[in-house]
């Protein structure tokens, strides 16, 4: 099956203009305007398959809404490929936007002063939806999304949450089947985080949508994707399965150690990263966790223990201190 | 075409509502619009007064019908997108647009459209009494009436097209105030928003005709008054019309240049 999203060698730079602080540099900038080519993504590659969820990772700048915005034909790219649904994002189609969505979790799309479902109303007109398909779609999502008490509020009474459940709601009224989602959960408490999460499950569950979503929440990427593609200073680091990053990228594990009374040193057993009482976490290197292991059971007064692989966080922060050093 | 029809209906209301909610603003606009005209219509009035009744060919009926006019017609033709595109672009407000099956120039004529409509309710009437105060002298011919309904519609064309292809400059410096200025005060002197161009000298008249100022204003305007005869009017109905097609073209080329350009900055 092709590809819902295909890119090689997706490449972005930016001129920016430098100048020093100051009255002197403001004025030699009038004569001699000096531009930094600032590359943002680096001949990226990567392949989306219909009806995939995927992680698009990276800590800030990294170049992932660069990398959105060229998939949703907001930028045009300064050189390689790219190809959402067969179609060149760019050409900006309206066959094109009308099966995409780009939803903003800092941006607001929805008209400030009118009530929630006006501007769902102008999207019908936008997208030209007829009205029963747009009723029903209204419909479904007013359920899954618990809207109903929200759709007559002008969009500038509503809470962060309830406005962030209106954009998304407001995003899907045309049923995209691609959805870029760059930090749709920022900033809303955890429980709002949690709808929003399962709604995105159910959508691309009974739509076969494909999404791509970034976020800083790894609960969002844990719960959603299983494939995740990490980025960092505009270069691909990895692609493949969540599960496959831990394994590749964490030469340790984390050993739980119970101990029967709290005074114990454990230091030469590994690094100890955490001590709560009588419990204590180690690291240690993957190789040696079976020996450390034996070695705590018979020389150590344990009362339990448990091996753990590394937490999803600890070992992206691994990824970006790697590329880094 | 049904399509579009729905969504510049459905546009209509939604703007509506939304000017609604800010009428005191809708009403302070409004004032500057009706002041400025009389402000000039008093001056002018004063000059002829005091040159025995004249100037330069235009008597006090005349004068007042051509401040009526052009309050009317600047009312309905001016936009003010040069002022929003700057924002859009900086702000990345602009994104949410270009996500949409839909030219974002269609929702800003909807939102001009909308304006005017609500603020006809004010300006009609404040023509009416103007009327009544200065005692204008129209001249007019059921022709030239009808010639005013596309001499209008091509003023308002060419106005909203020429100032958004100036607001799409906005892709590239994202400070277009400067321009602005220079292009508005072209206008006053230019469009004869100041003062009705047969009161200039010639070598102004002759730029306003070779730039497309002439066309956005002073000629509705003297339509209006009936001081044109058949022969001029058509001239200038397709002087018009071959300034919205020009500004149609470079519309189409900077707005192409203007998207690769397009930071999307912050959105």
């Amino acid at each position: 099956m092709n590809a819902a999203v295909e890119v090689q060698q997706l490449h972005k730079t930016y001129e920016v203009p430098v100048r020093e602080g100051g009255v002197k540099a403001a004025l030699k900038s009038l004569v001699r305007r000096q531009v930094r080519t600032v590359e943002a993504v680096k001949s990226i590659d990567f392949a989306v398959a219909p009806g995939e969820v995927i992680g698009f990772l990276g800590p800030n700048g990294a170049g992932k809404t660069t990398t959105l915005k060229m998939l949703s034909g907001l930028l045009h790219p300064t050189g390689g490929q790219v190809r959402v649904l067969g179609f060149e994002p760019f050409a900006r189609q309206r066959v094109f936007l009308r099966q995409i969505t780009l939803v903003m979790g800092n941006r607001n799309q929805l008209v400030w002063d009118i009530p929630v479902v006006d501007s769902f109303e102008r999207n019908r007109a936008i997208y030209r939806l007829g009205r029963q398909e747009f009723r029903d779609t209204l419909d479904e999502l007013v359920s899954l999304l618990d809207l109903g008490e929200l759709l007559q509020k002008p969009v500038r009474n509503l809470s962060l949450g309830e406005r962030m459940k209106c954009e998304v709601a407001a995003a899907l009224l045309h049923r995209p089947g691609i959805l870029f989602l760059d930090e749709p959960t920022i900033g809303l408490d955890v429980t709002m985080q949690r709808r929003i999460r399962a709604f995105i499950a159910e959508y691309n569950r009974r739509y076969h949508a494909t999404v791509l979503l970034t976020s800083h929440y790894m609960a969002d990427v844990e719960a959603l994707c299983r494939r995740v593609v990490i980025i960092h200073h505009g270069q691909l680091l990895f692609n493949g399965e969540l599960a496959d990053l831990v394994q590749r990228f964490s030469p340790h594990k984390t050993i739980v150690v119970d101990l029967d009374r709290e005074e114990q040193d454990l230091t030469a057993y590994g690094e100890v990263v955490g001590r709560e009482g009588a419990r204590v976490t180690l690291r240690v290197p993957k190789a040696d966790t079976a020996r450390v292991t034996a070695r705590l059971l018979s020389e150590v007064p344990v009362v339990d223990l448990t091996v753990e692989d590394p937490q999803i966080e600890d070992v992206i922060e691994q990824v970006f201190s790697q590329d880094a050093a | 075409m049904k399509g579009l029809a729905d969504i510049y209906a459905t546009l209509f209301r939604t703007e509506a509502a939304v000017q609604l909610q800010y009428r005191a603003a809708l009403v302070i606009w409004l004032i500057g619009l009706v002041v400025q005209p009389v402000v000039y219509l008093v001056v002018w009035l004063t000059v002829a007064k005091a040159q025995g009744g004249q100037v330069g060919g235009f008597a006090s009926g005349d004068l007042a019908a051509y401040y009526i006019a052009l309050m009317v017609i600047n009312h309905l033709t001016f936009t003010w997108i040069m002022f929003e595109f700057e924002y859009r672009v900086r702000s990345g407000s602009f994104s949410p647009l270009l996500l949409q099956p839909l030219h974002p120039i269609h929702t800003d004529i909807t939102v001009n459209i909308a304006y005017k409509v609500l603020t006809s309710v004010i300006t009609l009437p404040a023509a009416l009494l103007l009327a009544w105060l200065f005692e204008p002298r129209f001249n007019l011919h059921p022709w030239s009436l009808a010639a005013l309904v596309p001499a209008l519609l091509l003023a308002f064309a060419l106005r909203f097209l020429v100032e958004w292809c100036l607001a799409l400059s906005a892709f590239w410096t994202t400070r277009v105030g400067a321009l602005n200025q220079f292009y508005f005060a072209a206008l006053l002197f230019l469009s004869g928003r100041m003062a009705p161009l047969e009161l200039m000298p010639g070598w102004v008249q002759t730029l306003a005709a070779l730039l497309p100022f002439r066309w956005m204003l002073a000629f509705p305007v003297e339509l209006a008054m009936g001081r044109l005869n058949p022969e001029q009017t058509a001239q200038g109905l397709a002087v018009q019309g071959l300034w919205v097609g020009a500004s149609l073209g470079l519309m189409a080329l900077v707005w192409r240049r203007g998207l690769r350009q397009y930071g999307a900055v912050g959105a």
